[in-house]
């Protein structure tokens, strides 16, 4: 992309009010990564990384194959321990219990009904009647109302992927880390998604990372994108466009370029 | 599939069946199956109608059974739980898993002339080997189903807060189950046929000594009599299993349809 172009990105996004709050006086943080690095044996995956989130803020997280991106996720998560730095999490995040994962695969039992598969979503947070009732709610939103009852291995890729969001959201994450969980999905239904997706998330407001190899679906649906590259954070751009966004507007078209120029620059 | 079209497909499996039986009896009758080589079936529904008014024929099946059963219960048990320790735990399986390799590569018939150095021919030495024959499959099954279960679930069920007991009751035993079934159904065929064997070769009732006493008076009738209660009580066992299978795998595929 010409550096015109790119400088218009730039006047663009420094000029309106910031819509990243300064994490202090109202703004609650969701989370903070300080300098966390990260290594396997002898192969340095993350490094200095700095990130500091904001509650209630939807983050994109995007980088090559391999960089780390998982890695990012994983941390985040509790799956993993940093070799270096630390990771806090906000106040009203106790603990990793609040933090939900979804994954590239649906992960479903496949040996429990739609509705059991969404309850494992609250397990140590409710059970019983209590429990199927909350899930059967959370079914209803995401447009799965009467398949509470059928076996997993009955639905397309793209129901089972509704499946697996209403497990996660059924225990009012604080934050919800999603790693790619559109990726196998044919064009359509990704957009389908993507808008159920935004919808909850307006409605229910956690923090939201979404790690993806999806530029348009990064601009389309964050607050802020971060691109990673060689371990390292190489761009954390802002997406300053209103809601509801129309895809394919010039002013998502522009940040794409900025962060496909970022990518392969 | 509806209950009048499975009638349907599990008839077919019965035409056969009846139409060998059927020019058996022709055979006999017309004389060329000589009744010394190969009693009509009419004789041996003589043969079995007559063992059952003497009561001889029920209480030999019922000791048979029970001695399945039972060698079943101990051999089954230890196997399965065997096989859940060392696919759950390294430990135990480091321990334990290089030993029962080497065991299992030896045909517990083969053990026959210890065992009955051992036990004489008591009840003990049918109980051992059924118990040894049955341990195997099970126990193989068992850790394999463990072994092969979707780490990816696990995972799963760890992120969303499992404690060890949730995640063995719900995710990792219904990923074995159905392995260990497969194992079921193996080791129930090797329950009769070690029981035949050792009845055959040791034993004071059962069916076994039942065949082998008619071989010594020639009553060639009841030997084949007793050849097909096996044969029966052998596919009732693997019915049994299949409907406990059916029922409890439900979710599969495999039974989605069935
Ligand atoms: N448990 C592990 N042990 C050793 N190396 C690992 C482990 N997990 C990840 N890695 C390495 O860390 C690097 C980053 O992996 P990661 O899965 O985070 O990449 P990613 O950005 O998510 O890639 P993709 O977009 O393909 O999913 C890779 O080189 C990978 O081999
Ligand atoms: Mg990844």
């Amino acid at each position: 992309m010409p550096a015109a172009s790119l400088t218009a990105v730039r006047s663009f996004v420094e000029a309106p009010a910031p819509v990243r709050p300064a994490i202090s006086a109202e703004g609650r943080r969701a989370f903070a990564f300080k300098g966390v690095g990260k290594r396997f044996g002898d192969e340095t995956v993350l490094d200095g990384i700095d990130l500091d989130v904001p509650a209630g803020q939807f983050v994109a997280v995007i980088g090559k194959s391999g960089c780390g991106k998982s890695t990012l996720l994983r941390l985040l998560a509790g799956l993993d321990r940093p070799t270096s730095g630390s990771l806090t999490l906000g106040a009203e995040e106790q603990g990793h219990s609040r933090t939900r994962f979804m994954f590239q695969e649906p992960r479903l039992l496949p040996w429990a009904s739609v509705v059991k598969n969404v309850e494992v979503g609250l397990t140590g947070i409710a059970s019983g009647t209590d429990a199927r009732r909350r899930a059967l709610d959370i079914l209803g939103e995401v447009g799965l109302p009467d398949r509470a009852d059928e076996w997993p291995s009955v639905l397309s890729g793209g129901q089972k992927q509704r499946v697996a969001l209403a497990r996660a959201l059924v225990g009012h994450p604080q934050i919800l880390a999603l790693d790619e969980p559109l990726g196998a999905l044919d064009a359509l239904t990704r957009i389908e998604m993507q808008q159920l997706l935004e919808r909850i998330w307006l409605a229910q407001k956690f923090t939201a990372v979404l790690v993806t190899h999806d530029v348009a679906e990064a601009v389309a649906l964050a607050d802020r994108v971060v691109v990673i590259s060689e371990g390292k954070i190489a761009l954390d751009l802002d997406v300053p466009v209103a809601r509801p966004r129309r895809r394919g507007s010039a002013e998502l078209a522009r940040l794409e370029g900025t962060i496909l120029d970022r990518l392969f620059g | 599939m509806s209950f009048l079209s499975r009638l349907q497909a599990n008839a077919i499996g019965w035409v056969l069946p009846i139409l060998v039986i059927a020019g058996w009896e022709a055979a006999s009758r017309a004389g060329v199956m000589p009744a010394n080589v190969l009693p009509a079936p009419s004789a041996v529904a003589e043969a079995f109608w007559r063992l059952t008014l003497s009561g001889e024929l029920i209480r030999n099946i019922g000791v048979s059974t029970a001695r399945a059963l039972a060698g079943f219960a101990v051999g089954g048990s230890i196997g399965f739980a065997l096989g859940l320790a060392n696919g759950l735990s390294r430990l135990s399986r480091g321990l334990t898993d290089t030993t029962l390799q080497m065991i299992r590569n030896i045909p517990h018939l083969a053990l026959i002339p210890l065992v009955i150095l051992w036990f004489g021919i008591d009840e003990e030495a049918k109980l051992f080997l059924v118990a040894l024959g049955v341990f195997f499959p099970i126990y193989v099954n068992t850790l394999l189903g463990i072994q092969s279960v979707d780490p990816q679930l696990v995972e799963m069920g760890r992120v969303y807060g499992m404690d060890r007991r949730a995640l063995f009751f719900r995710v990792i035993l219904p990923g074995a189950l159905p392995a260990i079934f497969v194992g079921l159904r193996y080791s129930l065929g090797i329950m009769w046929l070690t029981l035949i064997v050792a009845e055959t070769i040791s034993a004071s009732s059962g069916l076994g000594y039942m065949a082998m006493q008619a071989r010594e008076f020639l009553l060639i009738d009841v030997v084949v009599l007793s050849i097909l209660i096996y044969a029966l009580l052998g596919k009732l066992a693997d019915s049994l299993a299949r409907l406990l299978e059916r029922l409890s795998l439900g979710w599969h595929p495999a039974f989605q349809n069935g």
